[in-house]
Parts: C-alpha cells; structure tokens; sequence
C-alpha cells in the first residue's frame, strides 16, 4: 500500500494538518503536500479511468508532466475540470473528484470499452463512423460524448467566481525555471548589471535538485540553493516568483509568465490567476527534464510510476508508493530510487536492468545495500487491475518468455530524461539528437531569432541536455554569461561550487520491452496514458501508411490531449521510426505549441470580462436614456438609444409612436455619437475636396453640404454633412461608426501622400453634444430657449451659425435628416445633458417625443435617404444609389474617380436603388432577393435585385422598403417578387425612394 | 508579437500599439492612368520571403504613420523610418545590404 | 450657462490604489510647427510653462504642455479658461498655419494615487512601469482603449481618456485596483 512514512518530508510540516476530500470521502494531509501526495498517503493510488478504455489509473508523475491523476476541483461558481493532483497544492477544505467514471472509481460501467479494446484501434473513428450519415449526428457523436472526455464542463448556469488580471512587465534576462541551474543562472546575469525576472512553477525553489542529495562545497544541496534564493532575494534588480509557470515563448521576446495567487489559497481576497506579459532581452531556459516511462505490458496499473516521482514523493512528502517497489530501469540514475526506498526502510525486490552489461558504481552501491540486481532484464508484464501485484521478469533481448514473477505493489520506471525544450521551441528554437542519452537537445547554433536578427534564447542545465549536477551548474553559469553578453554587458565571474559527481554507465535506448514483444504485450504497453495510445496503434499506423510524424500524432492522437504528449511524444516517435525502419532525427518531433501546461481561460481574459469585457462608448446623456427606458443598439462600440418604449408599449410600437409624434410636433434625437472632424488650413478646401466626391472648396462660410466619401476603388464609404465654419476651417460630419475610421483616413492622405499640404484635422466626436431638434415645433423651442436667431430669414435650410442658445454655447447647424423642419445643436459635452433637459422642459408644451435610432432610420427611408451599411456594402457606387448630382464633374481629381471610370463601375447593368411598395401594404423581410426567371448554373433562382432597406411606415401606413434592382429606375410601377424565407413571396412595386414630402416642403419652411 | 520603435516619437511599442498598413512606397495612379498602372497601384503587392517594406501607425500613441523595413521570415526589424519619403534612406538601405546582402525589394536594391 | 459635468463626477474607488475623477480639465489640441519661437511664445503665454521635448510634459496644477506628436501639444489650462485660451493663441498665431481645437470636453480625467498604482497601470497598459518617471506623457492603449497618462506626484498618476469611455476607463482601473491584487514589484 502507499503510505505516509513515519518521517521525512522536506516540502512538508507535518504539525499542520490539512483536512480535505476526495470523491465526498474526507481525508487528512498536511500543509505542503499537493493533492497527489496527500492521496498516495490515505492509500489512495488509483486516481482516476481512463480516456478510451476505462482502465483505472494512478499517478505516475510528480510535477507538470503529470497525464492520469486529473481531477475535477471545487463546486459551483469555483468549479473546474482536468486539475492536475501532482500539481494543486493542499489546502484546508479543498474538493476534489475523480473523473471519467460512471458510476464511481472503482465501478465503472465503461469499462467495458477495456474489453472491446481491440475493436478501438489507431483511427477508429475514422473507420468506424463513416455509414451512415444520418449516424454522425443521432448515433455516434452521443455515444462518444457519453463514453469519451475527462472532466465534466462547468454547469451552464454558473459563472467563474474569480478574477484574473493581466501584467506588463519588463526585464533585460527572464529565467524560466528555478532550479539549481536557473538559480545560478540567474545569479550570474545578476551580478553582471542585468535586470533580471526568475520565476519557479513550483511553490519551492531548487526543483529536484535536493531529492537526489549530494553536496554542494561539502554542504546537503538544500543549504546551497537556500543561500543562492537568499542571495538573489537580497538583489534590488531580481524579481524572485514562485508558483509562475513561463507558459508561452514568442516573437520579439515576448514571453507569457502564469502566476496561480489564489489557487492554494482560494479564501484570500485578490484575483486568482495572473497573467504576465513579458517582454525579455534574453530568455533563459532552466525548465529541467522530465523523466520517459518504459514501454512494457501493464505499464499503465495504479502502482507503476516514474522512479523520478516515486522518489520525489519520499523525499519531499514523506509518503512511500509500495512496501515492495521494483525498479526497472535503462539507466543508473533509477538506482537512486532503489536506494532511496532502501533508506526508508521499505523493499525493493529487484532492480530489473535492461542493459547487458548492467550499471556503473552506484550498482554496486545497491548490491552493497543487498539489493538483487537481475542485468538484460526486462518486465513482461505487470499483473494486477486497480493495484499492481507482481511483475513478470523476461530477458530484454526476447520476446517475452516469463522467466520468473515477483510480487509487488510498486513498480519504479525510468527509461532516461527528456530535456524540457517546449519553450525553446515555441518560437522556433531547433533540436539536435543526442546519441550518447537518447534524447533531442536544444540547438545552440538554431535559436529562436529576436527582433534584432540574434538569438534570443538560452537553455541552461537539463534543460540543455546536461545532467550532471556539476556540470549543469556550469551550464547554467554559461547561459548566463552569454545572455548577459547578448545584451551588450559584461559578465563577471562567479565562483562555482565543487561537486562530486560519480561516474555513470551509458545509457541504453530501449523503446520497447521486451526487445521482441509480440502484439499480446505491445497491446498493453501504454505511450500515451492520457488519450489511450498504446506501442501497437502507432505501429499500426506505420503499417497504414503514415510516415510523417505530424500525421500519426493525429491519427492516433498521441500527444494530443491536455499533456501534450510530455511523457508519450519521444517514446511514440522512436516506436514509429523503428516501425519505419528509420533514425529518430529522421523522423523528428512534432511542433511544441504554448502554453507548456493548460492555463485558465480566466487568465487570458484577464479583467475583459462582465461590464469591462469590452469598452462601452456612452454619450453625456446616456444616464438620461437609461432612466427613461431606452432600449439600446450597439453601433460600434456605441449603445444608442433604439426606442424609449413607455409602458405597456411594444418596441415596435414605440418606434411608431415615436415617429408620428417627431412629425406632428417635436422629436428629439441624441446624435451626439455623429463623427466630427475639424479639418483647418490653406489647402483644407484642396483636400476635402480630394477626399469627398463633391465639390467642397466652393462651399460658402456658414452653409452646410451634404457629401460623400469612396476609397480608392470607388465605392462609398461614408456620408455626411460638411459645414464651412470659415474660411480655413471645415467642420466634416462622419457616420457614427466612420469617426476614428474618417479621421485615420484623413490622417493616412496627409501623412502618406499628400505630406505638403497644409491641413491639420483634429477628431472633436466627443467635444460636443449633438441634439436633433426635429418637427414642425422645432424653432418654436429653439426660439422659446432664447439667444440666436432660428428664424426662416436669419438661418435658411442648409445653414450653420453659432451663439448662446438658452445660455448654452450652441452651434446650430439647420440640416435634416428626416425630411421636417429641423435643428441639430451641438454644445460641448459637459453641457449636453443640462441641454437635453432643458429642451424637454421647453417641449414639454409640443410634447418634446426622445425617438431612437429606429425611429431615425424609418423617417430617413421615408424620404429615400440612403445609410451608409445599409443602402452600401463596401461594393456600392454613389451611381448605383442615383447620387450622379453628389459626384462633381468639375473636379480633376478625387479619391475613386479613376476608379469609377472602370469599364465595370460604368456598366449600365449595374443593378440600381429604388424605392418599393409592397401590393398589399405588408413589410418585405429584410435581405429578401428579387428573383426572375430561370436559374443559375447551381439550379439557383436567378436574382434580378436586393432589399436594402425595409420598415413599416407609420406615417404612410403601409411598408415601404429601398432595394438595389437591375435597371431599377426604367422600371418605375412594375411589379417585382420577392420571396421570403417564410415560404410566402412578396409582390412590390417599383417606385421612386422618396416616399414622403418629395418636394421637400417641409423641411423648408 | 513584434516590437517596433516609431521614429517620430521614439517609443519603442509592442504590436498592440500599432496598426499595420500594408505595403510601403505605392504610387498612386489617378485620372488619366492606363488601366494597368491603375491595378498594380490598386490590388498588386509584393508577398515576399524575406526583406519588405511595409507601412505601419503608431495608433495607439502618437497617431503617425511610418514606415518598417523587415524580414517576414525571421520578423528581424531592420529599422523604421518616415513615411514622408518616396524611397527607402540611405541608411536603411546599408543596414539591408549588410544584413541581407544582395537584397531586392520592388525597384530598390 | 448651465453647470458643466464631467463624465463621471466624484467617482471614487479605494483599493489597493486610489482612483478617482479628476473633474473638468481645459484641453487644447495644438496642431503647428513646434520649432517656431512664435508658437514657443504662444503656448508658454497661456500655459505658463516652457516647451516639453519630445515625449515630455510640463504640467503645474491645472496648466500645462504635453507633447503629443512632432506637430501636436496638448495644452492644459483650468477648464473655465479653455475657450479663452484658444482665443489668445488664436490671436497671437493670426496668420500662421496652425490648428488649436478645444478639446476640453472630449475627455475624461482620472487620477490613479498610492503606492502601487505604478502596478495598477501595468496591468492594463503595455509600458514598462518600472522606469516610468515625472516628466513623461505616455500615449498607449489602457485595456482595450486609447489613453495617456503621466505622473504628477510621486505615486500619482493622471490618466487621460475619450470622454465616451469614462465608465469604461474607470471600471478597468477599478479592476486593477481590487484589493489583494498587489503585484509587490515595484
């Protein structure tokens, strides 16, 4: 059984006990255990099923690398799937369940999959699913959602309880990995003037580094990283992070840093996640190794581990994984485990040596201890369901014949290291292959390129290939030097400290066990724990055809899941080059992709989330709209008001109240969100009238133009009003949406091409508050706030001029919009909403009506007035919307004219805007097509014309609607069809656009 | 994510500061151009590997358009400069030929 | 007139920094050739204070220069004073090419106070906060809208937004002002 050893324990302290519970059974651990060794003490090996088969599992690792032990955590508002035990660190409370079972652990219905294994091959799902179609969607697709997954997704209903955040940060040299060589690392590029930023994944410093022991200049390990943390920590230009994880490498030095504040702590007030965006000089990376299991039968029963881990749980928490632990190894390095549970006083039964001529000193170091070592050795097959049992001994060289069993409920693995090159390789870092230890190397002379053209990654220590202690420090005291050097600074020296290593015996590749494993055994010998992938699919995949590595990763979906493959991918990709009967440089790795551990969707957010997820534009009287139940429309970024509904009233019904309300008496509009660009200078008549198609150089002070605006291939881009305020200076109204985009285009002209005119434009939207006094009553009550003359004679239709308006500072502009008597004032925004008040305590005898944008929309449509986004689609000419009279002819040159002259833009078939009316006075839905006879070469409905506009009309009674149609204007009363998606079809008549006023008599009076 | 350095404000600013412009150095055909000048200037851009020009504004900051010289396969930035200028300066050019020697970009070598 | 109202007023927020609603301020974009003694004059005359070079900002209470771009200055002036301002500019540049746009009402004002509200402008804008100093305008986005901020006091920052995004603006710095969100490297 697994178990708490009666000492020991360097992470934890054994005086706080931490109560907490898994699968509703409360248990006890102590402060500095993570959830993994807090289970493996209560006896608990087997942590969850698996993901195809159901096989139960336990853990196998002690860290990030971890692919079995994944749990759902918390409850509610704080629920989350697929956290990993190895890496949640204890906390008083804490809730954890195991996942993909049903009904529990220990009695799983799906395991049924496990007998059916051999008809779930590599591809199955490809093979399998294909007949019938109806299937895909009603048979299959809820059988392997019911059978297949890890976690279960968070209850619709709830929402995240927690905060995340986002930070910038910025230093000369980012450590990424604070182990013994990232600490030395660092050190040096410290004490050589660098700003330098070290963060540890891990809540402690000096990663495994004083698991395996030894001595640092005749000190334990631990005191030697103890006093380099203490040194660093004493330095103003080290940022020292724990529990921070380097989860991204990209272009330019950027770097994503996740730190977890809250996760072992979730009662403290703060956001839980935080996000560092980082931008680094150099980076480098200390990231370690991680330890490869050994491809044998039953390789995946509770019990068998990393011998890595296994000894990392006695060392760190105290906790033993079996009474009876086998080591089955390729390597000297999974001695230390034998020994390790030697010290504890616990058994090891054999060390099963794969190599012929067996191990270097530290063999005989375990004979010593009277440990039974078997050389050439390898495991047939481990025996047991939920726990290992005993171990079936075989030769390495065989193909499996049991020579001998032995009982035991742990079995320790190690088939070498694997340097962690993930964030080496996220931007493009390459790896070389390591002979002599059996593993991919960062490249040295192939790092990824920074903006300078230079490398900008360093690896240092394991990371780097070295494993060697005393080596690895020099490596890493070297990855500093040249990070430092990098940066233009000068090195210094730092001491290193002696260490003692012993020698080691080579290590030997074995990729399967035993070497001549025939299909029974490589059916259960597991690469890849986490997606089910077992020796036999990849060489199935092999025989199927599939050569290049990317393409069997996907087929069999090795190294896919949440683990991205930490511990499958060099074992997976060795099976496939011997099936291929190619060297493994041959055959290559597979892309490293960030973040090198899942991080939480929260943490990418970070604060754009609930009313900040993105930013809302609101205008001064926004508040207003708000008390008086306006229901709003996004335009942009915008919330304009759309209809004040009143009661019991329909939005549709407000519309139309609204607007019969505006044309009998007094409307009133917030138009505040108009674009308004100063544009000022000798040449501004020059260059608005390049930009615009009219003619705007002409334009008297004091009056006002209606213009239009195209880009470069002639199509309309924008609409507004264009007001001379004098001589030098022009007032541009843009769309609301066209603002920023009109000013960024204004700027581009003048910056990029026209860089000697004398033209500065400045965006003032937001000075001012703009309020459309709309209606037959409109210069009563600019008359009755008093100041400026509003009369017929003193401001004429299409007339600006600027006073004391009510005591506001008012410009006027007397344009319209909706085809009545109308006002737009603007005042500047801090007055915007004393103004609107103050209209509507003047109204209040006109019954002053507040219409939205509907409302606007309607009464412009009424007199065929086109919207930029409506009439126009970014393939729209002002001639396909009859506008011939905006376009001068007197002008050169403007922006779209050349292009206008294209042989296509003056193609009389060009389909054209007219106004329709539908036969029986109903509404054509909107983006109804006209069809006419015949189909397209796809059997299609031939399509004579478009709907662009459409709305019920209160004023008219009936629907009205603007459409783009083939010779639209020479059609004038036919009739046209319009089928709808609702299976009925809508006859319209073609009619001129302005439906009502179409003398314009009521504007104008 | 890139960084750049914007020369008429010196800030050296990551990608979100920024707003790509497309292709550096086209000349505009207007009235009167032959329908070919008038579909290069319009739709034709270079798509190389390796050394571009390309234009680029400092949106979020001082609201100027520059242009960058740049590799697009490494993302190497070789030097940002005005974009009151018809071609590339003197000493962009030299920065290009000592690090990509015999480099070509449209009609500037 | 009417009582003028800035976006928010008197909106306050205590957290791990002090944020708050600076009020109306007067502001003037200035668009002209910034190398012109004439326009040094102009500018000095009504803020008071000498030509910032480049990224600089002189600022003394409410009045003040900020250099925007190499032809733009925002002027600060109290925000009764503005429209008097571009008057006088105005006046003294008759005849110049040069654009001064009261702009005073297009923006919302916010101070962000504390010992770490260096930190609570790092996390929402991509500036290194750590060498940040007095004297500095920094125009850059905060989240996910444009803005300028300078420091003006030690641990005082002023930060500067498009009027429409005043809620927005003070949400976010809100958010990255919460309690307990100390990043503690500065």
């Amino acid at each position: 059984m697994s178990t708490r050893l009666a000492k020991g324990g360097a992470r934890i302290d054994r005086s706080k006990p931490v109560t907490f519970s898994f699968n509703g059974k409360s248990l006890k651990g102590f402060e500095g255990d993570t959830l993994a060794s807090a289970l493996l003490a209560n006896d608990q090996m087997m942590m969850g099923r698996s993901f195809k088969y159901h096989r139960p599992r336990g853990v196998v690792a002690s860290g990030a690398e971890e692919p079995n032990a994944l749990m759902n955590m918390g409850e509610g508002s704080k629920f989350e799937p697929n956290q990993r035990a190895t890496t949640t660190e204890l906390f008083e409370g804490l809730k954890a369940g195991s996942q993909n079972h049903w009904p529990s652990l220990e009695f799983d219905v799906g395991v049924v999959n496990n007998a059916l294994a051999r008809f779930l091959p590599a591809g199955f799902y490809y093979k399998t699913f294909l007949f019938p179609r109806f299937a895909w969607k009603h048979i299959y697709e809820p059988i392997v959602r019911q059978s297949a997954g890890l976690g279960r997704a968070p209850d619709k209903e709830t929402r995240d309880a927690d905060t995340y955040e986002h930070f910038y940060f910025f230093a000369d040299i980012v450590v990424i990995g604070g182990g013994l060589a990232g600490l030395q690392a660092a050190k040096t590029a410290a004490l050589s003037g660098a700003k330098v930023l070290l963060m540890e994944q891990d809540p402690h410093w000096g990663g495994r580094a004083s698991v395996d022991g030894g001595e640092l200049d005749g000190a334990p390990v631990a005191d030697y990283i103890a006093a380099l943390v203490a040194e660093l920590e004493g330095m103003e230009n080290v940022t020292l992070r724990t529990r921070m994880m380097g989860a991204g490498v990209y272009d330019h030095g950027y770097l994503l840093g996740y730190e977890r504040l809250r996760d072992h702590a979730p009662k403290v007030a703060g956001p839980r996640h935080r996000l560092w965006r980082i931008r680094a000089g150099q980076i480098i990376t200390a990231t370690g190794a991680i330890e490869r299991p050994l491809s044998f039968a039953g390789n995946d029963i509770p019990g068998v581990m990393l011998a890595g881990a296994l000894r990392d749980y006695i060392a760190d928490y105290g906790v033993s994984a079996g009474d009876r632990v086998v080591v089955v190894t390729n390597n000297d390095d999974a001695y230390k485990t034998a020994l390790a549970v030697k010290a504890v006083g616990l058994d090891v039964p054999v060390i099963i040596d794969a190599r012929a001529a067996g191990g270097g000193a530290i063999a005989d170091e375990a004979r010593a201890q009277g440990i039974r070592i078997e050389n050439g050795k390898a495991i047939a097959k481990v025996t047991g369901g939920k726990r290992v049992k005993s171990v079936k001994i075989c030769a390495q060289a065989g193909e499996g014949g049991v020579l001998e069993e032995i009982a035991c409920d742990a079995v320790a693995m190690s088939g070498g290291w694997s340097p962690v090159v993930h964030l080496w390789s996220h931007c493009g870092g390459k790896l070389v292959w390591d002979e002599e230890h059996a593993m991919f190397r960062p490249d040295e002379t192939r790092p990824p390129l920074g903006a300078s053209g230079e490398g900008f990654v360093v690896p240092a220590g394991a990371a780097n290939g070295v494993m060697d202690m005393g080596v690895g420090l020099a490596d890493a005291d070297h990855a500093g030097r040249k990070a430092v050097e990098a940066l233009g600074l000068t090195p210094v020296d730092v001491s290193l400290p002696m260490f003692d290593q012993a020698a080691e015996a080579p290590l030997e590749p074995v990729w399967m066990m035993p070497q001549g494993a025939g299909p029974k055994l490589r059916m259960k010998a597991w690469l890849d724990y986490q997606n089910d992938v077992k020796v036999s699919d990849v060489q199935l995949a092999a025989r199927e055809g599939y050569e290049s590595v990317e393409h069997t990763k996907r087929y069999t979906t090795l190294g896919m899941a949440t683990d991205q493959g930490k511990l499958s991918n060099i074992n997976g990709l060795a099976v496939l080059s011997e099936s291929l009967g190619q060297a493994i440089p041959d055959t290559g790795t597979t892309t490293f992709r960030p973040p090198y551990t899942p991080i939480s969707m929260g943490a990418i957010g970070g604060e754009a989330r609930g009313e900040v997820f993105q930013p809302l534009r609101r205008t001064p009287m926004h508040a207003w709209h708000e008390a008086h139940n306006a229901t709003f429309e996004p335009v942009g970024q915008w919330r304009r008001p759309y209809a004040y509904p009143r009661g019991e009233e329909s939005v549709h019904e407000a519309v139309n109240r609204e607007i019969l309300a505006t044309r009998a008496s007094l409307g009133l509009l917030d138009a505040s969100t108009l674009g308004k660009l100063i544009v000022k200078g000798p040449d501004a008549g020059k260059f608005l009238d390049m930009l615009y198609t009219n003619m705007m150089s002409s334009l008297k002070p004091g009056k006002c133009r209606y213009g239009l605006m195209c880009s470069e291939n002639g199509f309309l881009s924008d609409d507004g009003v264009v007001v001379r305020l004098d001589e030098e200076t022009f007032l541009c109204h843009t769309t609301t949406g066209g603002a920023e985009r009109i000013h960024g285009h204004m700027e581009e002209w003048l910056q990029t091409e026209w860089w000697d005119w004398q033209v500065y434009v400045t965006n003032a939207t937001e000075q001012w508050a703009q309020i459309g006094v709309v209606g037959p009553n409109s210069r009563k009550v600019l008359e009755k706030l008093g100041g400026v003359d509003v009369s017929k004679e003193a401001l004429g239709f299409m007339e600006y001029t600027s006073g004391k308006l009510g005591g506001f500072d008012a410009r006027i502009f007397r344009i319209s919009f909706a085809g009545e008597l109308s006002y737009e004032i603007a005042v500047p925004a801090s007055q915007g909403a004393a103004l609107w008040d103050a209209l509507f305590e003047a109204g209040a005898e006109y019954d002053a009506t507040p219409y939205g944008t509907e409302a606007m929309h309607v009464m412009r449509a009424e007199k065929g007035f086109i919207m930029i986004g409506d009439e126009t689609d970014g393939t729209i000419i002002p001639q396909d919307l009859g506008l011939h009279w905006a376009i001068s002819k007197k002008k050169e040159d403007f922006l779209g004219k050349r292009a206008q002259e294209r042989e296509f833009m003056a193609n009389p078939e060009r389909w054209q805007l007219v106004g329709l009316e539908t036969v029986d006075g109903s509404v054509i839905p909107d983006g109804a097509y006209a069809v006419s006879e015949g189909t397209n070469a796809n059997g299609q409905r031939n399509v004579e014309g478009r709907v662009t506009s459409t709305y019920y009309s209160p004023t008219l009674g009936k629907g009205i609607a603007m459409g783009l149609l083939h010779k639209g204007p020479d059609r004038m009363g036919e009739t046209v069809e319009f089928p709808g998606t609702d299976g009925k079809s809508y006859s319209a008549k073609v009619v001129s656009a302005v439906f009502y006023d179409p003398e314009g008599e009521k504007q104008n009076v | 994510m890139l960084i750049l350095e914007c020369p008429y404000c010196g800030v050296k600013g990551e990608e979100t500061e920024f707003h790509g412009g497309g292709e550096a150095h086209l000349k505009r055909f207007g009235p009167g151009s032959s329908d070919a000048d008038f579909e290069t200037y319009l739709f034709m851009r270079e798509n190389p590997k390796g050394v571009h020009l390309e234009r680029w504004r400092h949106v979020n900051g001082c609201g100027k358009w520059f242009h960058v010289a740049r590799c697009t396969m490494t993302l190497e930035v070789f030097g940002s400069y005005s974009a009151q200028t018809l071609e590339p300066p003197k000493e962009i050019k030299d920065i290009l030929s000592a690090k990509r020697p015999g480099w070509s970009w449209r009609n500037f070598s | 007139m009417s009582e003028a109202r800035s976006a928010l007023p008197n909106a306050k927020f205590d957290g791990i920094a002090h944020v708050e609603d600076a009020g109306l301020r007067g502001m003037i974009s200035f668009r002209g050739d910034l190398s012109a003694s004439k326009v040094k004059a102009a500018l000095k005359a009504v803020s008071g204070v000498e030509m910032p070079s480049q990224r600089g900002c002189n600022v003394t209470g409410e009045s003040g220069l900020a250099w925007m771009s190499p032809d733009e200055i925002l002027v600060m002036v109290p925000h009764a004073e503005a429209a008097a301002a571009v008057e006088k500019l105005s006046k003294a540049l008759k005849g110049q090419h040069f654009m001064a746009e009261n702009v005073s009402d297009a923006r919302a004002v916010f101070t962000v106070a504390g010992k770490h509200a260096r930190e609570v402008i790092g996390k929402l804008a991509p500036v290194d906060m750590g060498t940040f100093q007095t004297g500095e305008i920094r125009r850059t986005r905060i989240a996910q809208v444009a803005a300028a901020f300078w420091m003006h006091g030690p641990d005082a920052f002023t930060v500067v937004c498009f009027r429409s995004g005043a809620q927005y603006m003070f949400d976010v710095l809100s958010v990255a002002a919460q309690s307990g969100s100390e990043v503690g490297v500065y």
